[in-house]
């Protein structure tokens, strides 16, 4: 191992430039999409329609973007990004409320049926919204829930993924720290709150940033049940966006739209990269 | 204060007895070791006195009154557990008054009494930091800290030292001990290690396979052990046994005859402590010396007697015994000689 690091760090010359050249092909490779749907995003509508396309961007960026942000396609995208964040956040946070308390039952107690939760948990891992949605959508619009937050959230919550991963982490913290503190005199929701709540920090904010890209992406359930164009969130507004029959398509409006989507996912991934890579990389205790 | 009552305490898991019925009256500020070999059931007799495992038969009283069914935190007691079980994002400080905090105590109150503590265990400087930042002694020091600003009225270590090396276990020994008899709170102590269990014990509880084989001062027991694992449990090196007869003229080892101090007939086992054993030309004891071991204070000397069996002897000072150079004739004195029945293991005379 020590061996391989050195042999890393004094690899010098022809080999390190070959592999930054590899690298920085693969980066433009990946980024080429982005930095075009970007260009688009600034010029005006008979520069993209007329070939070539334009590589460098034009000067119509405020224009383009506020006509996305205020007045949008169909609705404003600052209405869609709204929908799509509480979207996101609500399923994010409500899939780790859920699965935190759930691992919590299922690793620090033994009631009757304890086995049988967990395995109807686990049989949830084979159930994803794309095979259950027509029931789903069923209960859904019974509970007169279409069109509202809680129709694009609720369905979405239950995980049985974030329910394994905090049962794991769960089973790696030693039985003398449970019984430690109730020693020191904790009941067991104390003990949630004070220690094991803490010490799942990082892995709270590595599932906050895979649930939240995971919430902030759906495509299939929202176009389900939001008919109405204010209940519309960013990814399938997108969609919505491109023009049907004759219509025109407005495309430095769309482009800018797709710009937009991507920022609140990266924002949140940028933010918490540290606590992210933390909780992937080490358990720490 | 409390004293610590076990009344015929049995522990099952299962249909498994994992602790066959043990009783013992710890007094008031007495330090009492329970020691025995890996698996005995040291722990979860422990365990039992916490309340962190039910007890399945018998009677646990502390301070006289039953607690059989009390919660661990309404038995008045603290626990130094052996991997420490420190909250891992919680500071020194915070370690140690997380019991007084959720007893709802003052911020102020719980300050002094955490600083207090810090002191008498020189943790002061050491306040601020997360247990990944200490090193294994100041972690146990920790441990000790969290169990003392409590006051409680008994202390329960579950092997505190075995995460330790040789020589901080030593010191530490000595720490724990004074500490106890400066608080003169109750404790029982669990550890594997007879010489840990010698040194710091008022008395000890000597396990085997669930059962207190004998509960004495650590002396009663290397005098007077009760039964042949106590026997040979206490002591380093380990004591001799072998298999002797009863009949006239004293009791016969092969073709060796010692005398015979009780006069027992038959089969008996006899045990012989190797530090006890004085060369003399004319003793009756005939050992082949295979190895020597000189420890400089006294000089171990491993071999055989004629019968085949296993034998140690230990020697004040250096001696210079080449292996294979032959019998060496010891004898022992008839009041360091221990008899056990051959069958049941119990002490006779
Ligand atoms: N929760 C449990 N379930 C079943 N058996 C157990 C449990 N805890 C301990 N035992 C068994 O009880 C015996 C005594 O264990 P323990 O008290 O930990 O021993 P010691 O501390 O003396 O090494 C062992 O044989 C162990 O396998
Ligand atoms: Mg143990």
């Amino acid at each position: 191992m020590a061996r391989e690091i050195t042999g890393m760090v004094e690899r010098r010359g022809m080999g390190l430039w070959l592999t930054h050249l590899l690298m920085i092909a693969g980066v433009l490779v990946i980024f080429f999409p982005i930095w075009l749907a970007f260009v688009a995003s600034t010029v005006t509508q008979p520069e993209i329609v007329k070939p070539p396309m334009p590589l460098w961007p034009g000067d119509r960026f405020v224009e383009n973007y506020t006509a996305a942000l205020f007045s949008g396609v169909n609705v404003p995208v600052l209405t869609m990004l709204a929908n799509s964040m509480v979207m996101a956040i609500g399923i994010a946070v409500g899939k780790i409320i859920i699965s935190l308390l759930s691992a919590f039952a299922i690793v620090y107690f033994r009631f009757p049926g304890r086995n049988i939760f967990f395995w109807l948990i686990f049989l949830t891992l084979m159930l994803p919204v794309e095979v259950r949605i027509v029931p789903t959508y069923q209960v859904i619009a019974g509970f007169g829930m279409l069109n509202s937050y809680s129709g694009l959230i609720f369905p979405l919550i239950a995980s049985a993924t974030a329910t394994f991963l905090f049962r794991q982490f769960f089973l790696t913290i030693p039985d003398e720290l449970a019984e430690a503190a109730r020693v020191d005199g904790a009941r067991p929701m104390r003990f949630f709150w004070d220690i094991l709540l803490p010490m799942s920090r990082t892995n709270i904010a590595a599932l906050f940033v895979i649930l939240f890209i995971y919430g902030w992406n759906q495509y299939l359930w929202p176009l389900l049940i939001t008919t109405d164009p204010s209940m519309n969130t960013i990814v399938m507004g997108i969609k919505q966006m491109f023009p049907s029959g004759d219509d025109v398509a407005d495309w430095p409006v769309i482009m800018a739209t797709s710009i937009l989507a991507m920022v609140p996912p990266v924002v949140v991934v940028i933010s918490m990269q540290k606590l992210f890579i933390r909780g992937l990389v080490d358990s720490e205790k | 204060m409390a004293t610590v009552d076990l009344d015929n305490i049995k522990k099952r898991f299962g249909t498994t007895e994992v602790i066959k019925g043990v009783s013992v009256n710890v007094q008031d500020g007495e330090f009492v070791v329970i020691v025995g070999p890996s698996g005995c059931g040291k722990s979860t007799l422990l365990r039992m006195v916490a309340g962190l495992e039910t007890i399945s038969e018998g009677e646990l009283r502390i301070n006289g009154r039953r607690a059989n069914d009390l919660e661990p935190m309404d038995r008045d007691i603290a626990m130094v557990f052996q991997n420490y079980a420190l909250y891992p994002h919680m500071s020194v400080a915070q370690n140690m008054g997380y019991g007084l905090k959720i007893a709802g105590l003052p911020k102020p109150e719980i300050a002094a009494k955490v600083a207090e503590a810090a002191r008498l265990l020189q943790l002061t400087e050491l306040l601020d930091r997360k247990p990944k930042q200490l090193s294994g002694g100041q972690r146990q020091r920790v441990a000790m800290g969290r169990a003392i600003v409590r006051e409680p009225s008994v202390f329960l270590f579950d092997e505190p030292l075995s995460n330790l090396d040789a020589k901080l276990r030593v010191q530490m020994r000595l720490e724990i001990k004074e500490l106890q008899s400066k608080l003169g709170i109750t404790s029982l102590y669990v550890t594997h290690d007879q010489v840990e269990a010698m040194t710091m014990a008022d008395r000890m509880i000597v396990m085997n396979a669930g059962v207190a084989e004998q509960i004495g001062t650590p002396l009663d027991v290397y005098e007077r052990p009760e039964t042949l694992f106590a026997a040979q449990f206490i002591g380093s090196p380990s004591m001799n046994v072998i298999k002797a007869e009863g009949r006239e003229g004293g009791l016969h080892v092969g073709e060796m005859v010692l005398p015979n101090p009780t006069g027992v007939e038959g089969p008996v086992m006899l045990g012989l402590r190797p530090e006890h054993l004085v060369p003399d030309p004319e003793g009756p004891i005939e050992m082949q010396v295979l190895l020597a071991e000189p420890l400089g204070a006294n000089t171990l000397l491993h071999g055989k007697l004629a019968s085949g069996t296993g034998f140690t002897a230990s020697l004040p000072g250096v001696h210079r015994v080449m292996a294979g150079e032959g019998a060496l004739r010891l004898t022992i004195e008839a009041r360091n000689m221990h008899l056990f029945d051959s069958e049941t293991g119990r002490r006779l005379g």
